[in-house]
């Protein structure tokens, strides 16, 4: 039977979805007696709180509770972050708040309705200071500070230096410098944060169901601030989930909000965020200003890199943040060869939104700056801009590559995969295409971007923040464990749990794809169930699904336990058909003899016999009813004493290649053709991969043109509903021709590495790029809406 | 026509996928907050309330509503169809939403109830769609998993379907 790894089988999940029947967040039945919390907002960006009247609210009808951040701090604790500041965030403002949006309060009733009504007769009064918006400004020394205890608003700063950076600039022929930006966006999940909590008094425990992604990091963040143990917190993440793209990480604020206010009120609480709070308050990508400087050769080959990266974390730094800023570090060289770099990374705090996790999770802000960079150096040595590109990709033959700042790369072909996407007549016909528009006087430029795709993160990468010395004192930090349970019930039948949340990927049927395979059954033999409980399931730090862990980490280890759990069926097998073990096999539903088909025996009856007859076991076999197998691959070390750290397990590639027009009236940017070629080794599920890549290529297009968090020099929020905050529809994302390279990673069993976050990675800079081609301009700023072209056009006098 | 107050909690009555229903209610109440909420019915989703996102989308007496912009008291009376209508009784799926699965069309599935009704009641009217008429209704629809290339393959294999039988 050929392996169903590598097929495009059809999604288990699908049938229930098709037909109204998931079971999301807010579909599952709520205790008796469950109350409803509203969360009042801050009006303003920054600001005192004097005065907080609930007394006409809580004389309403069917009103329990208007708890505010007094409340709450006498019972809770501020969330734990990695940076040791002065800056502490409970789950309501405290004395202050620091962007629009903060809450303020919880009015918990009866009903969301109620609740509601009862939120307009609670009085706040507030003394408005001084906002700051933007990311350089904070850090002048007279801007007003968001944490005076911090003493400033850029509380984190940190020097990283690889090689030889200042001899390479010293001998370079020439410099080119840059200085790009990043916005705020975020990829607005279309089911928003449930929470539904309830405290136990008698064990001073909390029960909790919310739409939580992970990682799990987090789950001890939140029970600190509960002031509990971790089993003292029972987590239920429910079996369906309205996607995430990292957004889902930040409903563990409220989900400490919202188990307090079962604990106070002495009920069951629910929460349902609704979309305007989600634009408002729920969760932003950071933006990040980079300068970024280049030594070069006459050639184009790049000696040494510099690079200066001010993210902007908004009011508060929460776990695991300043992630972005470091996520990508071991791969700061992205994909070239490149000895000497030095870096700077600050942390600066504004009245905005807190920023947090987000689909490319600092790939797409590095490639920004990377990659307008290499462009730049074209242009400015008057080079081809690919031609550059070949020069500085590492090589086919250096692979496994060290990079400077310590990623292990650990396969590829980036040249190959080059040459195949621009060959094919694919790059003639682009510019073709080009030269034909601007022969008519339009605008058409040609973009191009090369990404290297991290893929399951050091649990040990944040820890690069620290210097080493603080590092030695917080204790060890690396690796990352990936645990999946495989089960055998009484008639043989197959069920699988893993430590990962679902958000719409096809885990469900990637993880029976794989142990299917094992066992020599159907996908749908195996029961997959992944809705998630903390108290009962396995999971470790690193669980849940963010960061492309999936396929380098949870697939790893449902291939392991479910080849364990084949072994010993094969052990039992060979017993009761009378044969040596290395005769049976495992196929077609059926565990028999390799050399004798038709000495067999139905699986179940075989895989079933540790239930009924476990005394009949082979001799020392333990019961063969559950594996669950950890996988710890070695190669996530720690820091180095000089901080060079291997961010991540794998890294795929992708290279994207455009063509763009700007329309000469509207100022649009049209994407005439976009090909995007992927190497994320070996592919477990064709039809999954290409979904997750074409989501992803949508999420791009997105950030380049459309999205975009913004708020007035004041702090106002300009992007409160989805009329000003622009989600693509069908008719603005354009075709994407998509090809595929397949070089298997050597460091997973089943050689595939992560692949759902690379085009969110290289879109934005590959169309950055093809703008500034069709401009002749150097400053482009994303997202390229007509307004910011129009400006462009008019400022270069075109 | 039915005066009722504005704190009043009345009865309404409607046709739920074929079945008459009824809910106590207060005249406030979203169609889309009924439905969940009164009868169960949680197949239909809430993405914005406020009508851009398209994935409450049901058919009230056969036409494509937003449930979210429509009161409850509004369906009274009326005939109102959900995703949960779609499938055969023994959870068979039909040919759209057949075509979803096929086409990889989905991947949280939480704005595919939405289109799958909006292109219920469309592909009932206009049987024969073009691809630029599909992506003009699907344009209604906001999607963040798949970046919609998907979703039209299926919408233009279940016009094909539909049409041949």
């Amino acid at each position: 039977m050929p392996p169903l790894v590598g097929t495009p089988i059809r999604r288990k999940e699908d049938p229930a979805l098709l037909s109204g029947r998931g079971r999301y967040a807010d579909d599952l039945p709520t205790p008796a007696g469950t109350l409803h919390g509203h969360v009042i907002r801050s009006p303003h960006p920054h600001a005192d709180i004097v005065r907080i009247d609930a007394r006409d609210a809580l004389a309403k009808d069917g009103v329990w509770a208007v708890i505010t951040g007094q409340d709450l701090r006498k019972i809770s604790d501020p969330f734990l972050v990695a940076l040791k500041t002065p800056v502490h965030q409970w789950s309501l403002a405290v004395d202050r708040v620091r962007y629009v949006g903060e809450p303020v309060a919880l009015v918990v009733a009866e009903s969301r309705y109620l609740a509601e009504d009862a939120a307009e007769l609670v009085r706040i009064e507030y003394r408005p200071l001084d906002a700051v918006i933007d990311a350089q400004a904070a850090r002048v020394p007279t801007a007003p500070i968001l944490h005076p205890e911090a003493k400033t608003n850029e509380i984190s700063v940190r020097r990283f230096s690889y090689g030889d950076t200042k001899s390479a600039f010293a001998r370079a022929d020439a410099r080119v410098a840059l200085r790009t930006t990043f916005p705020r966006l975020s990829f607005t999940p279309m089911e928003c944060y449930v929470v539904v909590a309830q405290y136990n008094s008698a064990e001073g425990s909390y029960d909790v169901l919310a739409n939580f992604q992970g990682p799990f990091s987090t789950h001890p963040v939140m029970a600190r601030a509960l002031r509990v143990g971790g089993p003292k917190l029972r987590l239920r993440i429910p079996p369906d989930s309205g996607g995430s793209f990292g957004i889902k990480l930040s409903v563990f604020p409220y989900v400490v909000l919202i188990a307090l206010a079962a604990r106070i009120t002495g009920r069951p609480v629910k929460w349902v965020e609704d979309r305007a709070e989600h634009l408002l308050a729920a969760s932003s990508g950071p933006n990040r200003i980079t300068e970024i400087e280049a030594a070069v050769t006459r050639d184009g080959r790049i000696l040494a890199l510099r690079l200066d990266q001010l993210e902007d974390y908004g009011a508060f730094l929460r776990a695991p943040m300043p992630g972005p800023l470091y996520r990508m570090h071991g791969a700061i060289t992205g994909a070239y060869d490149i000895a000497n770099v030095d870096v700077i990374n600050r942390v600066v705090l504004t009245n905005k939104m807190p920023a947090s996790l987000i689909r490319g999770f600092g790939g797409p802000q590095l490639y920004m700056a990377l990659e307008r960079l290499v462009q730049r150096i074209a242009i400015e040595l008057d080079l081809d801009h690919l031609d550059v590109i070949r020069r500085n990709l590492v090589p086919a033959q250096k692979m496994p590559y060290r990079a400077a700042a310590g990623a292990l790369y650990d396969s590829g072909d980036y040249p190959r995969a080059v040459a195949t996407t621009t060959d094919s007549g694919r790059l003639d016909d682009l510019k073709r295409r080009r030269d034909a528009a601007r022969a008519n006087g339009r605008k058409y430029g040609i973009g191009f971007a090369a990404v290297v795709e991290p893929a399951m993160s050091n649990m040990g990468y944040l820890s690069t923040l620290l210097t080493a010395e603080a590092r030695d004192r917080a204790g060890p930090k690396n690796g990352a464990v990936s645990m999946v349970t495989v089960n055998i019930d009484p008639l043989g039948a197959v069920s699988v749990t893993a430590d990962v949340t679902v958000q719409g990927q096809g885990h469900e049927t990637v993880l029976a794809q794989i142990v299917a395979d094992q066992l020599g059954l159907r996908p749908e033999d195996i029961n997959v169930v992944l809705e998630m409980d903390t108290a009962k399931d396995q999971w470790s730090i690193a669980a849940g699904t963010y960061s492309c862990r999936f396929t380098p980490g949870t697939a790893v280890a449902a291939h392991l336990a479910a080849s364990r759990m084949a072994e010993k069926l094969k052990g039992i097998g060979a017993k009761q058909l009378n044969i040596l073990p290395e005769d049976v096999e495992l196929a077609q539903g059926k565990i028999r003899s390799r050399s004798n088909p038709d000495n067999a025996a139905p699986f179940g009856r075989i895989a079933g016999t540790s239930h009924w007859s476990p005394v009949m076991l082979p001799e020392g076999m333990a019961p063969a009813l559950s594996e669950t197998a950890l996988w710890t691959p070695p190669e996530l070390e720690p820091p180095t004493r000089d901080d060079r750290i291997n961010t991540s397990l794998t890294y795929g590639f992708v290279f994207d290649m455009c063509g763009v027009e700007i329309d000469p009236l509207t100022y649009q940017v049209r994407v005439d053709r976009y090909v995007s070629m992927h190497d994320a080794g070996r592919i477990l599920n064709p039809m999954i991969a290409d979904g997750q890549m074409r989501g992803a290529f949508a999420q791009g297009i997105a950030a380049a043109l459309y999205e975009e968090f913004s708020y007035s020099d004041e702090g106002a929020f300009l992007s409160g509903t989805f009329a000003d905050y622009l989600i693509p529809t069908v008719n603005e994302i354009p075709p994407v021709e998509m090809l595929h390279q397949e070089t298997p990673s050597p460091l997973t069993p089943l050689g595939a590495k992560g692949l759902a976050e690379g085009n969110c990675m290289s879109v934005p800079a590959c169309i950055a790029n093809a703008i500034a081609d069709a401009l002749g301009v150097a400053d482009v700023r994303i997202p390229a809406t007509p307004r910011r072209i129009h400006a462009l056009m008019e400022g270069s006098g075109r | 026509m039915r005066r009722i107050a504005k704190d009043e909690r009345t009865r309404i009555r409607l046709t739920l996928n074929g079945r008459a229903r009824s809910a106590e209610t207060e005249p406030r109440t979203l169609l889309s907050d009924f439905l969940r909420y009164s009868l169960g019915a949680t197949g239909t989703h809430v993405g914005c309330e406020h009508g851009v996102c398209g994935c409450c989308t049901v058919l009230l007496d056969g036409t494509a509503v937003r449930s979210c912009l429509t009161l409850a008291v509004q369906a009274e009376g009326r005939d109102v169809r959900t995703v949960e209508s779609l499938a055969a009784p023994d959870g068979a799926l039909n040919a759209l939403q057949q075509a979803f699965q096929n086409h990889h069309a989905l991947q949280c599935g939480f704005c595919t109830p939405g289109i799958l009704m909006s292109f219920t009641d469309y592909l009932k009217r206009n049987p024969k769609p073009s691809e630029a008429d599909i992506r003009d209704v699907l344009s209604g629809h906001l999607c963040r998993c798949t970046g919609y290339a998907g979703i039209v393959s299926a919408l233009l294999e279940a016009a094909n379907r539909i049409e041949s039988r």
